[in-house]
């Protein structure tokens, strides 16, 4: 299930109508639609897309086919977190592996799982980030971290931990 | 109009619009997956690739024809090519092909087996997906799937639902409904045209044949079988007879030596739905109510007025298809007349069509629980069984159809064809509008192959304004002009089916599908033209079954037996959305956002519901919720309170809202 009422004054229904009226239910609007609810919820929730397919007149099963091929859209809740570590070719050579795994164990996250339970960390691969010369890269959200090592990376997350009041 | 070369032969073309259609008339047999002409073009299976001289390699099926143009098709680099592509999708598909539902009539085998593929050079996939058997109709195994999109862009540009679509992306893309659901819980109409393009098994037809054979076997079960009018013009396709070759005969001798007791026409129920449907019609017409009449015999069209047009679901003729008419009459009187219990009675039809395996499981066609009709074979799943019980169909003697539900006219003959129920519809209704006798019984104007086909007709001076449709797509546009108040008509037939029940997913697999579906609508008009009787009121059995069991068209009987009535269906399952934050509340409010009531302006009055409630003090005590489709769609916006159904909400009511709920919180008071 979504998540309640966004503040008090608006519901999330208000709110997506808004979204869906300022863009236009013409199929090109569907993506930047998309991305508000991405950036608004973290992912996309199955009963929004629906509503959103009922608001454009567009086919469910359409609107599921281009929210499933990017990779800017999610349909699991993501962590508050997002940990990108990248594995292209130069990051690749210069061990980016080894961080990723470091990163894996630091936060907990087993069977597969790209977000830990708790929702603060999502951990995901990359091909490349176009920042080669800092290899290996690995970003938070917005910004960016050259040359991590797997101690590195938990020293990162260690000072996430503090700052979220360590209670993961 | 111009010329090209293509293999050192001059080929003139006028009018193809890409030089596969150039090469293929040319005699040259060109492999495609993902071409249909009656489809979008894709260009995504490249195995139409041809080099053109100054171009190099182009796929053919979007390369327009140019004057000049010098073609090559079979080289060295092109022969590579496709064999590569095809040794690849035969690395990603599950090749278990003596098992597979379409051994035989797979396009990809036929590849493999024309390019001489006897090894493929790459791994297997290690994870197989899940076969999703949800749908009472079809099968859907992603295993099998080479992702050309026939099916995708079959459901969207010929029926216009699109409940398939491509998801996710690289060597991880599927076809699938939304969400990865299974196709029995989104707005499937069961017609089956997806698996009718699929070139593998990928989607196919569900079989019912061991249920088949188990009724046979069973000593006390009279098994009772109707054949509609569409199988006979195409099961001998099967076993190498031209489509459109009526063997009718053959069918009803093959039956009984599988193990049928009694082989009766589905055209005979044809022909009772003419005589329901054409009173029904005139009486309509005449208080003009509910006009236009939807007919009602095809079930994809039905569940389609349902799910998309609720507030059109009054003009459904309420005419149960003949299938189910048939069902009805059989285990109603038949049973009565012949001393055997219905439980005892195994009513199969042998059907074009794989919707109606969908419309005999429909609680509207069931008393305590037993169907009317007990089990739907196809076309396809009935010739299974003749070459499973070793019969050489094509020499046996013809027999005729048992009595009394084995005599149709022809006019209930070419109800399996686009225009043949409205043909067989204005046969009757001019004798009984004018009451003199129809001298010329064919009605070109309702025949040919266009997608819609509006008609208008004089009967006794009064017009009567008819459409035929075909494909749901194009009935969709209709219904949408009709809204709009473009168009107006008096009696629309639609079949969801191209070509109407002749092009139905169960009948015999084709890769030249539009040519044989109009070959075997030819064959039922040739049917009709060998019938005695053409009309489907001069039927003497139904005549006499009238007498004996109805009285008369309309009558209060007939309309136990054989009407029935429809209502609104959810597209889709699925959560509904919490809009504020009181999960525990004690009342609940749900405020449907389905379609139509979303278009009826659900969303503005949820938005003032919310408003309202928090004014007056109940936030709390409240948990709001936009569920979608509560499936009362016509009577929309559609409010629920807890268990309570409120109808037709607007602006204006929602103190009569706030009022229950102030009456629901006194109550949990005191």
């Amino acid at each position: 299930m979504t998540q309640a009422a966004l503040s008090n004054e608006v519901s999330v229904l208000d709110w997506l109508s808004s979204v869906i009226e300022q863009h236009g239910t013409k199929p090109s609007s569907l993506i930047p639609i998309l991305q508000e609810v991405q950036k608004q919820h973290r992912y996309l929730p199955e009963e929004l897309l629906t509503y959103i397919a009922t608001a454009m007149n567009l086919s469910p099963a359409t609107v599921y086919g281009v929210a499933t091929f990017y990779a800017q859209f999610s349909l699991a809740p993501k962590g508050k977190y997002i940990i990108k570590v990248c594995d292209g070719t130069a990051c690749h050579v210069r061990k980016a592996m080894p961080v990723y795994e470091a990163l894996r164990k630091r936060v907990r996250l087993v069977d597969g799982k790209s977000t830990t339970d708790n929702k603060r960390y999502t951990v995901e691969t990359v091909s490349c980030l176009g920042a080669c010369g800092l290899a290996p890269v690995v970003t938070i959200n917005d910004r960016v971290y050259g040359q991590v090592t797997p101690d590195a990376i938990c020293l990162i997350i260690d000072e996430l931990e503090k700052e979220e009041g360590d209670q993961a | 109009m111009g010329s090209m070369i293509i293999d050192g032969k001059t080929v003139e073309f006028n009018g193809e619009t890409n030089i596969l259609q150039v090469i293929r008339k040319a005699g040259i047999d060109l492999p495609t997956f993902c071409y249909h002409s009656e489809l979008s073009v894709y260009g995504a299976c490249r195995m139409c690739i041809v080099e053109v001289d100054g171009r190099g390699i182009n796929a053919s099926c979007h390369t327009p024809p140019e004057e000049g143009m010098t073609i090559k098709t079979n080289t060295m680099e092109l022969r590579k090519i496709r064999r590569n592509a095809l040794e690849l999708l035969l690395a990603n598909h599950n090749r278990e092909c003596t098992t597979c539902e379409r051994n035989s009539t797979c396009k990809l085998q036929d590849l493999a087996q024309r390019f001489g593929v006897r090894d493929v050079r790459f791994g297997e996939r290690d994870v197989k997906a899940p076969i999703d058997t949800s749908s009472p109709a079809l099968v859907r195994d992603p295993n099998k799937c080479i992702l050309c999109g026939d099916c995708v862009r079959m459901c969207k540009e010929v029926q216009g639902i699109g409940v398939l679509d491509f998801a996710n992306r690289g060597s991880k893309m599927v076809v699938t409904p939304a969400f990865n659901k299974s196709i029995g819980d989104v707005d499937c109409v069961n017609c089956g045209q997806c698996a009718a393009v699929c070139p593998t098994g990928a989607l196919v037809v569900k079989s019912h044949v061991d249920k088949a054979w188990e009724a046979i076997y069973d000593q006390k079960t009279t098994v009772v079988v109707q054949v509609a009018p569409a199988v006979r013009v195409a099961i001998g396709e099967e076993f190498g007879i031209t489509g459109g070759r009526s063997t009718i005969g053959q069918i009803a001798t093959a039956l009984r030596q599988i193990g049928a007791d009694k082989v009766f026409d589905t055209s005979f129920a044809a022909d009772l739905t003419v005589l329901e449907e054409s009173r029904e019609f005139i009486e309509r017409f005449s208080e003009k109510k509910n006009i236009p009449q939807f007919t009602s015999c095809c079930p994809a069209w039905v569940k389609f007025v349902e799910q998309y047009y609720p507030d059109y679901m009054d003009h459904l003729s309420s005419c149960r298809s003949p299938q189910q008419m048939f069902g009805s009459i059989v285990k109603r009187y038949y049973a009565r007349e012949t001393g055997i219990a219905r439980e005892d009675m195994f009513v199969i039809s042998v059907m074009p069509c794989t919707a109606k395996k969908f419309e005999a499981e429909r609680d509207e066609f069931k008393i305590d629980n037993n169907p009317d009709v007990d089990l739907v074979l196809t076309t396809q799943e009935l010739a299974r069984m003749i070459k499973e019980a070793g019969i050489d169909f094509a020499e046996l003697e013809p027999t005729s159809m048992d009595m009394p539900f084995g005599f149709a006219t022809g006019a209930g003959i070419i109800f399996g064809v686009t225009g043949g129920v409205s043909e067989a519809v204005l046969r009757q209704a001019h004798e009984v509008i004018s009451k003199k006798e129809l001298t010329n019984v064919v009605f070109k104007e309702v025949r040919g192959q266009a997608g819609v086909r509006a008609v208008e007709t004089q009967i006794d001076g009064i017009t009567v304004r008819l459409a035929i449709v075909h494909g749901l797509a194009n009935a969709g546009r209709l219904l949408e002009q009709m809204k709009a108040g473009e168009v107006s008509y008096d009696l629309v037939e639609v079949m969801a089916c191209p070509g109407g029940c002749v092009g139905g997913a169960g009948q015999p697999i084709s890769f030249s599908a539009s040519e044989i579906r109009s070959e075997r609508g030819k064959g039922l008009y040739r049917e009709d033209q060998l019938q005695q009787l053409h009309k489907a009121q001069q039927n003497p059995m139904l005549n006499d079954f009238y007498q004996k069991w109805l009285q008369s068209p309309g009558s209060a009987e007939a309309h136990e037996a054989l009407h029935t009535h429809y209502g609104s269906r959810r597209r889709i399952d699925g959560e509904a959305i919490s809009v504020n934050e009181f999960d525990s509340a004690p009342i609940e409010i749900q405020v449907c956002v389905g379609t139509s009531c979303y278009l009826k302006g659900s969303v503005n009055l949820l938005k003032l519901l919310t408003k309202k409630i928090k004014d007056e003090g109940y936030e709390e005590q409240v948990k709001l919720r936009a569920a979608f489709c509560c499936q009362q769609c016509a009577g929309g916006p559609m409010v629920i309170i807890d268990d309570k159904v409120i109808g037709k909400v607007s602006g204006d009511r929602i103190n009569e809202i706030v009022q229950l709920i102030k009456d629901k919180l006194r109550v949990s008071a005191s």
